[in-house]
Order: C-alpha cells, then structure tokens, then sequence
C-alpha cells in the first residue's frame, strides 16, 4: 500500500468512523430525558426554591431592623443605594430614615453591602423575577418620605435581630406593582402651551425643594420638610 | 411603587386534553385531508378518467352528461381544471409538508441537544409553524434601496417555481403521480436547477456582500454536486433501463433485497453518493455554506423579509421531502407493497374505466409504504444535520470532486460489469440482494447496540416520556 493511497483512504475511513460515532451520539440523546427546566410554569415546584441558598438574587431591606448607619450605602460601588436619614422633631429628634431606594436596575449583584450591615437588614434574597416595562420602576423604596421609619436601636448584648422571612418583602414589593406600570415622572412635564407656569399647581410639600429633587435619583435634599404623620 | 396591585392568576389555560385532541386533529387531518386528495385527483386527472367520473356523476344525479359528445374547447376544459385542481392539491402538500418538517425537526434536534424545543402553541409546540408562517406574512416586503428591484423581486418565485414543478413527476403511488414522464429522472434533476438560478438572483441582486458571497457559494456548490449526483443516478436507471420514475420503481421489488441500493453490489455505494450530492444541492447540513449564519449572517437571504423570506423557507424545508422521495424513489424501492405485485394491482383495477374499490385500497396501501420509506428518510436527513458540523469551502470542494466523483463513476463500472454477470448467472443477483441485505441488518443491529451503550455510559436510560 502506497504511501499515496493511504492519504487518499485514510479520510474516508476517518468520515465513516466519525460519523458513525456521531450518528450513535446524537441517537442516544434523542432517546433520552432533556435535561432543561421549563421555566417558569412547567416546573415541579417553584424555580425560586430550586435556587442555591446563597443565591443572590434581589436586595431586600428590613427596616424593622435598619439602623440607619449608611454603611451599604458607603459599601456600594456603583451607587446602587440611596439613603437619607433626619432627625423628626416631633418625636424627640429621634432618626427617621426618609428615603432608603436601592435600584435593582443598576445593582450588580455583588453582595458588598450585605457584608458591612450589623443587623442583617439588608440581604440577598432568591428573588430574580422583576421584569417592567419601563426601567425606573426598578428603583425599589424601602422607605416612604411620607412615613419615614425609625432607625432601629441595637440592645445591649444582641447577637440576634429577628427579621422578617427572607423574600417576603422584596416579593410583596415586586407583585405591587404592575409589570407595566406606567413609569414615575422625575421632571415636571413641558407646558404643552406658552401658558404661564401656574405656581400654585406644585405641592406645598414640593414647594420648597426644586422640582427635580422630587424623584428617586440618590439627592442628598431631603424629599419631604414637613412633619411626619405617625 | 405605586400602581394596581400586579394580577398572578394562573391565566386562562386551555383544557390540555381540548389542546392535544385539536392539535391531533390538524395535525393528522390535514396532511391526510392532501394525502386522499392526491389520491383522489392524480388518476382521475387524466381526459379518459376524468370523462368517465364526469359520465358517472352524470349518471348518479340523472343529467346524463357526455363529456365525449362535448365540443373540444369543453374537453379541454374539463382537463384544464382537473388539471389545475390537483396542481393547486400538490403545491398545498409541498408547503404543508415544509412546515410540519420544520416543526418536527426542531423538536428533533432539541431533543438531540437535550433540550425542550418548541412546546407553547397547541400540544407540543405544534402550530409554531403556523405561528411563524403567519408572523413573516405580517412582517414588512421590505426591498433594499440598493438592489435591483426587479430581480430581487422576482427571485424567490423561481425557487418557489423550481420547486414546484418536481411535483409534477414525484411518485406517491402505483398510479398516483401528476405526470409519469418518459424522462422522469431527467426532468426532475433540471427543474431542481431552477432553484439555482433563484438562488443566485437573490444573492446578486440584493446588493450585498453576504448575499452575493452566499449566492456565489450555493452556485459553486450545487453545480459541483450535480455531477456526482447525476452519476449516481445513472446507476437506478441503467439498472431498471428506463428514466422514468415511475419505470424505475416498477423495476425494483418490495423487499429490501429488491432494491437498488442492496441489489448490486455497487448500490450503497451509488446511493452514499447521491444522498450526499442530495443534501448538499438541497444546501442542508453538513453543507450549508450558502447561508452559513456564522459567516454570511443568512447567506443569499439575507436582505429578504416577509413572504418572500417564508417562500425560501418553506423551498428549504419542502425540498427534505423531495430529496427523501427521490432517493426512495431511486434506490429504497419507492411504492412497492409486499404481497401485491403488479398482477394484484391489474386483478383489482376490473375492467371498467373507472377502477374498482379494491384498486383504490392498494393505492392506499401503496401511498402509504412510499410516504412512511420518505418520511423515514426525511428523518435521516434531520438526523444529520443535528449531527455533523459544517464543513469548509475547500473541504466541500475535495469531497466532491476527489471522492465523491470518482466513487460515482466506479459504481457506474461496477453495476455495468454486474449487469454482463447477472445476464450470465441471475442466481447471482439474488444471493447478493441477501447478503448486502443481511450486511445491513448487522449494521443496523451494532448500530443500536453503540448508541444504547452510550446511554448507559451517561448513567441514564432511554425515557421518551415527555416527548
């Protein structure tokens, strides 16, 4: 056998054994089970709980438990959260926290400030379905101008904060609200007409911040002056 | 977070049960709703068959029609629209037929890639095809500003009309074909190159680098192939002495051994040759250079929209059927009904003009052995295209012309010095039939064996639950 023909022959043993092989192989996995999940509703219980446990998923923020002291805030590499915390005269001078908005649009997912947090207030949870329309509904608030919360005082000796079941939260947030809610407003709309800008129309709580600031960016203004309601 | 509290309910599902009885009743219904409509319309399209059901009809509602007291015009006439009729009944059977392939070997190929497929419109995902089909009809005939608009127009038609036009000599049954021409084989082979030519048009007049490089590549490829294919084609029609498709089939028998690809010894050989040379002008995987999606983003379609893109697609996927019925035809012994030669096919005809019932049973019988061997085929195809990679230019160009060409030609010697052999000694013939049949059998047997090895090597186990 020349050297010649074996080139010539030594590819076509090489088609046949191969593809023979890979007809087998492809055979095989025709016959069997597939191995992918239908996600979402043809699963045999919900993906959420077939998640690891140390998946991280959407931030979730028990302000039961918040003590306001900003260090996910600082932890944060990309600005993610925004936090505003006051005194309330009415109750003491007490520390409410007015704002506390984590924008789960921007959020990587690195878990840095759940590392600084002393109480466990902020955590991942398995959380991850959020879809909207429109993307500044992702902006999740923890905290209501309208009703700013409490910091939470830590007892002497605590090893423990008793919190609210993981995801509860988040997940009461996210079914809140319509996947296609219509998106929040951050600057006043253009005057459709050359008519006078009516003064009056702006919200006595507004008044005395600029228009701009009456939206979710991370400002260092405080939204709201007046007195909080209990 | 503001807005209407988000509705979860689980949605207004469909009783399961309703959706796998509809979808079992389209998707059965209609493709039989073709298949009786061939059978019905292909005899009767001849003058003296549709004369006679003309004089029968007449008979049975008391009119006393005459079509041979007609005058020629009205006799033309009644040819033309049975004519048309079965025209319109096999190009519905070819888009049909496309589409319930494309749905059948995506989920295929899911399968082999251990994934789902499609599985949301009807039971298993069934009417995706419908879905695409009328998703591209709603999309914009978008023509670039650029190309040449009456060709870029015209093109698609060409494919379609290449396409169309096997139809008119495909066999579906002992007397079940448009037209069995003289020169059967002949007419299908240049009629197939009516879609080269579309082909070409679109990559040309598209004006675009993709689409001129993919119209390029499909030109150089299908011309090269043809060679080889119409080689081995030589080897059926030498054997059986005739071109046409009808001929050749009645030349085999309905056993395995009867058939050209186990009957000589050259057979596989020429039937490798020309399944090959078949994927490759049918531009199908492991030759899909044309319209690499890597390379050329859709190769000579890729400026298409629309339903000029669907008339590609629905080409595409209707020529699996054309390729599987022509290599049935030629090689896997097309109609051929065990138990039922020609003399049974005679016996039961009667000698009326208009066949008795019995005939029409075998016609089904015979329909339904050549659309079960094709349709076998077809999944042959799907399964290697799920299995092999696409191959280089220039591996194209070597396998064609320095293996499978000259492996072409020697099975054309051989089966000619076989035809002087089996002249001499016929015993011959047959003991070769039985053992390449037998050969085949192994082949098949190990085959299993390897691939059900390879599933217990997975620690797994064959569950076609779920499908």
């Amino acid at each position: 056998m020349s050297q010649a023909f074996r080139e010539y022959a030594a590819p076509v043993v090489r088609t046949f054994t191969s593809i023979w092989d890979g007809l087998s192989i492809t055979l095989s996995h025709l016959l069997r089970r597939p191995t992918t999940i239908q996600y979402p509703d043809r699963t045999p219980i919900s993906v959420r709980d077939m998640l690891p446990p140390r998946y991280r998923g959407f931030l979730e923020v028990d302000a039961a438990i918040c003590t306001g002291c900003q260090a996910c805030e600082r932890a944060c590499p990309i600005s993610v959260i925004a936090i505003a915390v006051e005194k309330d005269p009415a109750q003491g001078n007490q520390r409410v926290v007015t704002q506390f908005d984590i924008d789960l649009a921007k959020c990587m997912f690195c878990g840095l400030c759940v590392e600084p947090c002393p109480t466990g207030s902020i955590q991942h949870t398995r959380e991850f379905e959020g879809s909207q329309r429109h993307v500044r509904n992702l902006v999740v608030r923890w905290a209501d101008p309208l009703k700013p919360f409490p910091v939470y005082k830590v007892p002497k000796g605590a090893d423990h904060h008793p919190r609210a079941p993981l995801g509860s939260l988040v997940r009461a947030k996210m079914e809140w609200q319509r996947w296609d809610a219509p998106a929040p407003e951050f600057l006043p709309p253009e005057p459709k007409v050359a008519a006078p800008a009516v003064p009056a129309a702006i919200p006595a709580a507004a008044a005395t911040a600029p228009p701009a600031a009456a939206s979710a960016a991370p400002s260092t203004s405080p939204t709201v002056k007046e007195e909080p309601k209990p | 977070m503001t807005g209407q509290r988000h509705e979860r309910t689980p949605g207004a599902r469909a009783n399961p049960r309703a959706v796998l009885l509809g979808t079992l009743a389209f998707g059965l219904g209609l493709p039989l709703l073709l298949f009786a409509a061939v059978l019905v319309l292909s005899p009767l399209s001849r003058p003296v068959m549709a004369a006679a059901l003309v004089r029968w009809l007449g008979q049975a509602l008391g009119t006393g029609w005459e079509p041979s007291a007609w005058s020629a015009t009205g006799q033309q006439l009644l040819y033309g629209v049975s004519i048309a009729l079965l025209a319109v009944v096999l190009v519905s059977f070819g888009a049909v037929v496309s589409g319930m392939t494309v749905w059948w070997e995506m989920r295929v190929s899911s399968r082999m890639q251990s994934r789902v497929g499609y599985n949301r419109v009807g039971a298993a995902g069934f009417f995706q095809w419908v879905a695409d089909a009328v998703k591209l009809l709603f999309k914009e005939d978008l023509v670039p500003a650029d190309a040449d608009h009456a060709l870029f127009r015209a093109a698609p038609y060409f494919v379609l009309v290449g396409f169309a036009l096997v139809f008119v000599a495909l066999p579906f049954g002992e007397s079940l074909v448009a037209a069995d021409l003289d020169v059967g084989v002949f007419y299908v082979v240049s009629v197939t190159a009516l879609v080269v030519v579309g082909i070409l048009l679109a990559g040309w007049s598209s004006n675009s680098k993709w689409a001129l490089f993919g119209g390029m590549r499909s030109a150089a490829q299908v011309i090269s192939y043809e060679i080889p294919a119409g080689i081995a084609i030589l080897v059926p029609v030498m054997l059986a002495g005739t071109l046409s498709l009808q001929g050749i089939i009645r030349a085999q028998g309905p056993w395995p051994w009867q058939w050209f690809a186990l009957a000589t010894p050259a057979g596989p050989l020429a039937f490798l040759v020309f399944f090959v040379a078949q994927l490759a002008e049918g531009n199908r995987t492991p030759f899909d250079l044309p319209e690499a999606e890597s390379e050329l983003v859709a190769g000579y379609l890729s400026e298409y929209s629309s339903f000029r893109f669907a008339l590609y697609f629905l080409v595409e996927f209707g020529n699996l059927w054309v390729m599987a019925a022509l290599a049935v035809t030629l090689f896997l012994g097309g109609w051929q009904v065990p138990f039922a030669g020609p003399e049974a096919f005679a016996a039961a005809r009667g000698t009326a003009v208009l066949p008795a019932a019995g005939w029409w049973g075998l016609q089904i019988l015979s329909m339904g052995v050549f659309a079960v061997k094709t349709l076998l085929v077809v999944n042959l195809i799907v399964w290697v295209r799920w299995t092999l990679p696409r191959i280089r230019v220039d591996q194209m160009m070597t396998l064609c012309w320095k293996y499978l060409v000259p492996f072409a030609f020697a099975a054309l010697a051989v089966t000619m010095v076989w035809q002087i052999v089996v002249s001499r000694a016929p015993a011959v013939g047959d003991a070769t039939g039985l053992v390449l049949t037998a050969a085949a059998l192994l082949l098949g047997a190990a085959f299993l064996r390897k691939t059900f090895r390879n599933v217990a090597a997975a620690h797994d186990r064959v569950d076609l639950t779920n499908w």
